[in-house]
């Protein structure tokens, strides 16, 4: 096997729906809210991206379609948790599980199919060639060419990274993650910040399905996801919640895939090239909390330790004392 | 759902008749209750809108499971969800979250397959060989997730899910390259040989049904779960721990190593399901048979309605159970599609997590711990200070 510029080509594309999902994953774990429902909304934003585009007739409909679907769907995920105080994980697996079974139901009463809708008339995605770059030798053939979403989530990366880093909104968003009670008491709606940041993760893993469906491949198929929204779960935990951490987290995932897909053209089984990303995320789970040191990981409830809660000081004295 | 409240009452019994009355009420007024039949109003707008008549379809989802064709489905479907329901309770009960089902039940599943295969006993000794082999593998890795919390700090939930994917990749593999069975195209196992199966009830009535001696088995673990847990200090810990992770702290529970235990508990007790299916008709592990019905996630759904009670897990198993083969009726009768079930399982477990005060944060089976105390109605939950704090920005919810 060969690294290549289609390598690192194909190894962007398998990053970008998780590069998106994380993205959402991020801003969520910094506004205080545990999100593990990117799986689901990803899903709803998969079907709603090729319906769109069905019968829409133009792939930006799907788009557009996937981005208010999956929107709309986090709203639940922001209604309950947020306002209703419900708990988030068992809200978050529930959904994830509607997901499944509403795009399932759907599929069959929408298209009238099981298992899969694809067609040769389904609008997918076009490959656009970025001037200057593409004849640039390597680096064209790897950077350029690739649909617009996965330019586009670069731009996301920028736009998060700054906007949490520098802008008013983004300041605020961390402090309703850090200390709701002291945003709260200075006049910041935590409520309103929560209800921003997951309707945004909502928007970005709409985004991030529209992808999938319509960039990677051009078909439907029940549980196409299959656990992307997860790794962007742990994409958000090893690149502790940091926009460029989570697309250097990313892009490790994005490159295993690759390789496995490639490596089963030569000959390796498929199971083997399914379980790598898996298999690579549990090795760089345990890496990283090695090289951290072994202080215990992320308090319950929380992807990342990087953000302390207000009664952290309680509990880390409660820990077992093993 | 009346057996639900079962436990948790006993030691407060205000006298048969009175009790039976509060029984029945907190049973009706459930929050329970009320998630499923939120969710059933729900669906039958569903029906409505794909133009369907919603009580045809009620009746036929009923007929279809409790019929007299129906029954024997169900008690074949209700195996595996209500197993998989007690082995995911196990740690729901101290508030832990176990998302690899899958991999454990189909690591299971290959363990007994293989002993089943490959045992030089007698056929007799084999069957349980088998059995304990597949509970040997499933806990063995769901272990594994509980260490990578405990040691590195990575959630159960997120350890849990991503080890099962590996296992099902790897069981896939197994199934279509060393395990094949020759020369038939489908990607199976060697048929078990003969007599290395669980003996079934009623075997003269046709086969296939499913219900073997695999009921009792799971029936058994049920009743191993609700001893242990009303009745052993082990129990109490873990049901404490449930109520307050903290508080089961300070008082010297040893968290590292009950998340161990009870995640060894609850893979074995999901490896066995697999052992039970293999062991049972068509006697061989076919690839992807066990989790493409999608067993471990109904019965997932199933603990948390029940919020991991012993009875109630069984109940709500056997509930979900019903409801799916209840859609293959109601498929036939209204040609609206089955997949409509799994909706309406994931609708109750929302509108029974969105009724606040249920799963509160922070000891979020704190309805248990009101249950048994005869005092203040369930209603008056105390503000938590995470969700009063945004109350007042309520208008803009919307948005």
């Amino acid at each position: 096997m060969s690294f290549d510029a289609e390598l690192i080509f194909s190894a962007l594309r398998a990053l970008t729906p998780i590069l998106f999902a994380a993205l959402g994953g991020a801003l969520c774990e910094r506004a205080g809210v545990f999100n593990v429902s990117l799986e689901g909304t990803m899903l709803i934003g998969c079907f709603a991206a090729v319906t769109g585009s069905w019968f829409g007739g133009s792939v930006w409909i799907g788009v557009i379609s996937a981005v208010l679907a999956a929107m709309v769907f986090s709203l639940l995920l922001a209604i309950g948790a947020v306002t209703l105080g419900a708990d988030a994980v068992v809200l978050c697996i529930a959904l994830n599980l509607l997901a499944v079974g509403l795009t399932g139901f759907l599929l069959r009463t929408v298209f009238g199919k099981q298992g899969t809708f694809g067609d040769p008339d389904l609008q997918g995605l076009r490959p656009v060639d970025i001037p200057g770059l593409e004849s640039v030798p390597f680096v064209g053939r790897a950077l350029s060419g690739h649909s617009p979403l996965v330019y586009l989530s670069w731009v996301a990366v920028v736009v998060i990274a700054v906007l949490l880093s520098r802008h008013p909104w983004g300041v605020r968003l961390r402090g309703v993650g850090e200390a709701p009670e002291a945003a709260q008491s200075l006049g910041v709606s935590v409520a309103r910040y929560r209800y921003a940041a997951i309707l945004t993760s909502g928007a970005l893993c709409g985004l991030a399905g529209a992808q999938l469906a319509l960039g990677n491949v051009t078909l439907f198929s029940e549980n196409m996801t299959a656990g992307r929204g997860w790794i962007a779960v742990v994409a958000v935990m090893l690149g502790r919640a940091l926009p460029v951490g989570v697309l250097l987290a990313g892009i490790l995932f994005g490159l295993v895939e690759a390789i496995g897909f490639r490596l089963q053209g030569e000959g390796m089984p498929q199971q083997a090239a399914d379980a790598a990303p898996y298999v690579m995320t549990l090795v760089a789970l345990f890496l990283a909390t090695r090289s951290r040191g072994r202080r215990g990981g992320a308090p319950p409830g929380r992807l990342t330790g990087r953000i302390p809660r207000p009664r952290r000081i309680a509990r880390t004295t409660t820990e077992s004392p093993s | 759902m009346t057996a639900i409240k079962a436990g948790t009452a006993i030691e407060h019994a205000p006298g048969p008749a009175r009790y039976a009355a509060l029984r029945l009420r907190g049973a009706v007024l459930s929050p329970v209750t009320g998630s499923i039949v939120a969710a059933l109003l729900l669906g039958a707008i569903i029906l409505a809108g794909t133009g369907a008549d919603p009580f045809t379809a009620y009746r036929a989802v009923f007929t279809g499971a409790f019929g007299s064709e129906g029954i024997g489905d169900t008690l074949g479907e209700s195996i595996p969800i209500v197993g998989l329901a007690l082995a995911l309770a196990i740690p729901l009960r101290a508030g832990l979250v176990n998302l690899g089902g899958d991999g454990q039940l189909v690591l299971g599943g290959l363990a007994a397959v293989s002993v089943g295969l490959y045992s030089p006993f007698p056929s007799a000794i084999t069957v349980v060989l088998a059995l304990l082999a597949g509970m040997l593998a499933g806990g063995l890795w769901a272990a594994l997730a509980a260490v990578l919390e405990t040691r590195c700090g990575v959630p159960l939930l997120v350890s849990s899910l991503l080890l099962s994917y590996p296992a099902m990749s790897f069981v896939s593999y197994m199934v279509r390259f060393p395990l094949l069975q020759k020369g038939s195209g489908i990607p199976q196992t060697d048929r078990l040989p003969e007599g290395v199966k669980l003996p079934e009830f009623a075997a003269g009535s046709g086969a296939g049904t499913g219900v073997s001696v695999g009921i009792v088995l799971i029936g058994l673990a049920a009743l191993v779960y609700f001893v242990v847990d009303h009745r052993t200090a082990a129990g109490y810990e873990v049901r404490m721990t449930g109520l307050g992770a903290r508080f089961a702290g300070y008082a010297g529970v040893d968290r590292a190593r009950l998340t161990l235990r009870l995640m060894f508990a609850s893979g074995s007790l999901a490896g066995l399901v697999g052992a039970i299916a293999v062991l049972g008709f068509p006697y061989r592990l076919v690839d992807g048979s066990l989790t493409t019905p999608g067993h471990t996630w109904t019965g997932l759904l199933a603990a948390l309605l029940a919020a991991a009670s012993p009875l109630g897990t069984v109940a709500a198993g056997f509930f979900f159970g019903a409801l799916t083969i209840g859609g293959f009726g109601m498929e036939q009768e209204t040609a609206v599609p089955q997949q409509l079930t799994s909706v309406l399982q994931a609708v109750v477990i929302i509108f029974l997590a969105v009724r606040g005060g249920v799963f509160r944060k922070g000891g979020w089976l704190r309805r248990l711990g009101r249950g048994a105390d005869p005092g203040p109605p369930a209603t008056a939950s105390p503000p938590d200070p995470e969700t009063t704090a945004p109350a007042p920005a309520r208008g803009d919810g919307g948005k």
